[in-house]
């Protein structure tokens, strides 16, 4: 049976992007098996009694090393903010290729915790920042340093010590460009040296609180326990800046979405489920309720989504429980057919990224398949003609097109760069300055404009002449010919309507790094986890592939 | 050291600061990253163009002829790149393009570079005592080193070269004659059974 790819008009609505969960093609997750067999080191660890010094973590395969250094401070704890206006943080950190000598760790001591007034060298690799969630690391240094385990519901409640708040890669502040390390091996998936910071950060943080505890009461002091350890993750806090992001990169977002539609369109193919595929299936389900039930947050949005994602997921424990019979042909096709008819945005892709875990011959191969050379589609074919451009815009903007930007609430916002901070916002454009600075990022509005442009062109003129007197569209002609390649590079949606939400753009992002916990603290920035509940470095060598649900 | 990933993203900005759209904006930062990748002076060469551009008139050549005459003031190099590197199909036809005047010409290498790519062809631009060979965006060969380039040139000639040897057959021959020595003559044996296939071809 041929399953057909879901239509990206369907799946590249913002409301259904803002519904993606983490799946086995999550970036956290690929990097914890591509570094398994890695040798793992803690190098240097210099702090002292507070806590405040110089640590380094290594991955080491043959003659290839990646070095965490790790920087941490005093500040004051007002001085503590995770918004990107903040200058201090409690630790920073950088990714240094290969073994950091002394003069690279004295150089960099001065400028990692500048962060982006810093300036990083091609010898580094990403840049990272983090501040403590101050009341679960307080209590877990003083519970260690009496010789007791913290409380495990604060700790569940929050699911980490510190947060994140930025992790830089790609050349950014100097930082090496991508092209240098691109051909690694190790390096065939996207985020990968940025998840691999993170997930080192998280260890330093387990290394740092059993530290200040002992240093506090030497005598009585206990270490954390390494379970409780495997069940903090990182936190992150994340606004705008990331939402650009996958307008910026066309070709990347279709390689991500793509390899889990054509994950999806196999595992929907598949004749006759195994009984292992089945039990895999049936208990990340079960087992990742727990996720769901432990998900806290204070937006009402989110709550409201997570309310009927728990309420579908029941009804659909129930069906394949009760009414289900695994042993016909296509079982996983007619799951999905199922749930779609059933069930809510938030718990169809639930399921997506469940029937995804018995299949690591599917989703593997995909992995390496989720990186993008945009160069290569930079260049716009000029030889083509209008009729052809236009043909793509109405096939594959249809939706898009049908959008009356006459009305003012389909153009009320617009996206710039703060001068100050060199950061994207998004601001009302009638009610604030700056929308003559307005980036573009208004794919759906230009696009509209394009679509008219060329109603009144001849069908035959080739497209270098329709641009000698439209280049203001340039950059829409650029991604109309990228989406015909690309199906799903393009968000079905208009980023600067009144009812757009932000944070579904990040969401969709954070779903593919493999965050958990999506918690909204506006329509701008939320936080999330990463990492909870995933193997420490020295039980690297063999873990359990569905950890995340298993914790 | 500045990234080229942070270069890529200045010129974009500084160009769409100038007034190009979006677009043509994008087009400038990758070309300008292209520069400085290959070792050439990009973010100077565009520094020094957008502080002269803020002071004096430069034309905007939209179609490509053979032969191009500026009217009054030089050509501006980036509008002139980017319709050369739209109109390669066509241009490639003239195989001889010349302008009569262009200011920062150096600016124009990098969509001479791409439109190499496209075409297949490696291009020639030459100006004053300057030749640059564009080979299909993979690398840039001059004779410019740390020479200063002239901010307006004039007379500029671009050859797109036809796709042959620059070689003589007599090199090829006789470093032919030397692989040969790699070689084992085949004896009757070696001829029926070294080859893996034949003997049942007919079957």
């Amino acid at each position: 049976m041929q399953i057909q790819l879901r239509n990206p008009n369907t799946i590249m609505k913002l409301s259904r992007l803002g519904s993606f969960h983490q799946s086995k093609l999550s970036f956290l997750r690929s990097f914890l098996d591509e570094f398994k067999d890695w040798e793992y080191k803690n190098d240097l660890f210099d702090l002292d009694e507070h806590g405040y010094g110089t640590a380094v973590y290594s991955f080491k395969k043959k003659e290839r090393i990646y070095s965490l250094i790790c920087f941490a401070n005093k500040i004051n704890d007002e001085e503590r903010s995770d918004r990107v206006i903040a200058t201090k943080w409690d630790a920073a950190f950088t990714l240094h290729d290969g073994s950091p000598s002394k003069l690279d760790i004295e150089r960099l001591k001065n400028e990692v915790p500048k962060q982006e007034v810093g300036r990083l060298s091609y010898k580094e690799l990403t840049l990272s920042r983090a501040n403590k969630s101050v009341r679960v690391f307080n209590h877990v240094v003083e519970s260690l340093s009496k010789g007791v385990q913290p409380d495990l519901n604060l700790l569940e409640e929050v699911g980490y010590l510190y947060r994140t708040t930025a992790v830089y890669g790609s050349g950014k502040f100097g930082l090496a460009d991508r092209f240098r390390i691109e051909n690694r091996e190790e390096i065939n998936g996207p985020f990968r040296l940025e998840m691999m910071l993170v997930y080192l950060v998280r260890q330093f943080t387990f290394d740092q609180v059993n530290h200040v505890a002992k240093f506090k009461n030497p005598k009585s002091a206990v270490k954390l326990d390494l379970k409780i350890c495997k069940n903090l993750g990182i936190g992150n806090s994340t606004g705008l800046g990331m939402a650009p992001f996958i307008v910026n990169h066309p070709t990347l977002l279709n390689n991500w979405i793509l390899s889990r539609e054509v994950a999806l369109k196999k595992i929907r193919e598949i004749k006759k489920a195994s009984l292992k595929e089945i039990r895999i299936f049936k208990n990340c389900l079960k087992n990742s309720l727990k996720n769901i039930t432990s998900w806290n947050t204070e937006s009402e949005y989110q709550k409201n989504k997570i309310n009927s994602l728990l309420k579908d997921i029941k009804i659909f424990l129930e069906f394949i429980e009760i009414e289900f019979d695994f042993g016909i042909d296509y079982p996983f096709n007619e799951i999905y057919l199922w749930v779609e008819k059933k069930t809510c945005d938030e718990c169809i892709e639930y399921i997506v990224s469940m029937m995804l875990e018995p299949f690591d011959n599917i989703t593997k191969p995909l992995v390496s398949q989720m990186s993008s050379d945009e160069e290569k589609y930079f260049t716009i074919p000029t030889n083509r003609t209008i009729e052809d451009l236009r043909k793509i815009v109405e096939t594959k903007y249809n939706n898009i097109l049908k959008i009356d930007f006459k009305k003012k609430e389909n153009f009320k916002n617009f996206w710039f760069i703060s001068k100050n901070k060199e950061e994207p916002r998004y601001a009302n454009r009638f009610d604030e300055e700056g929308s003559d600075l307005e980036q573009p990022l208004a794919i759906a509005r230009d696009i509209k404009k394009l679509h008219e442009k060329l109603l009144e062109t001849k069908k035959n003129l080739t497209i270098d002449k329709f641009l000698l007197k439209n280049n203001d569209l340039r950059h829409v002609v650029r991604r109309a010919f990228i989406i015909e390649k690309f199906p799903y590079s393009e968000i079905q949606d208009n980023t600067i309507s009144e009812k757009v939400i932000p944070i579904d753009m990040l969401r969709l992002k954070l779903s593919f790094f493999g965050a958990l916990k999506f918690d909204p603290k506006s329509d701008k920035w939320l936080r999330i986890c990463m990492f909870q509940g995933a193997p420490l470095p020295n039980d690297l060598q063999n873990f359990d592939q569905q950890w995340i649900y298993n914790s | 050291m500045k990234s080229l990933s942070e270069i890529d993203t200045i010129a974009k900005r500084s160009s769409k600061a100038m007034g190009f759209s979006w677009g043509v904006a994008e087009e400038i930062g990758k070309s300008i990253r292209l520069l400085e990748l290959f070792g050439l002076p990009g973010i100077k060469t565009l520094n020094q163009y957008y502080i002269l551009k803020a002071k004096e008139k430069f034309e905007n050549l939209d179609l490509i002829n053979e032969k191009n005459s500026s009217i009054k003031y030089p050509y501006c190099p980036i509008i002139l790149g980017i319709n050369f590197l739209d109109q390669i199909r066509n241009v490639e036809k003239f195989q001889k393009i010349t302008f009569n005047k262009i200011c920062f010409p150096l600016l124009i290498l990098p969509f001479l570079s791409k439109s190499s790519e496209i075409i297949g062809k490696k291009i020639k631009i030459k100006f004053d005592n300057f030749e640059f060979l564009l080979n299909f965006n993979i690398n840039i060969s001059s004779n410019f080193l740390e020479l200063k380039l002239p901010k307006i040139v004039e007379n500029i000639e671009i050859n797109i070269i036809e796709n042959k040897d620059n070689f003589l057959e007599k090199d090829w021959n006789n470093l032919y004659k030397l692989s040969e020595e790699t070689f084992v003559d085949e004896n009757d044996s070696l001829k029926k059974s070294a080859a893996g296939a034949g003997l049942t071809d007919n079957d």
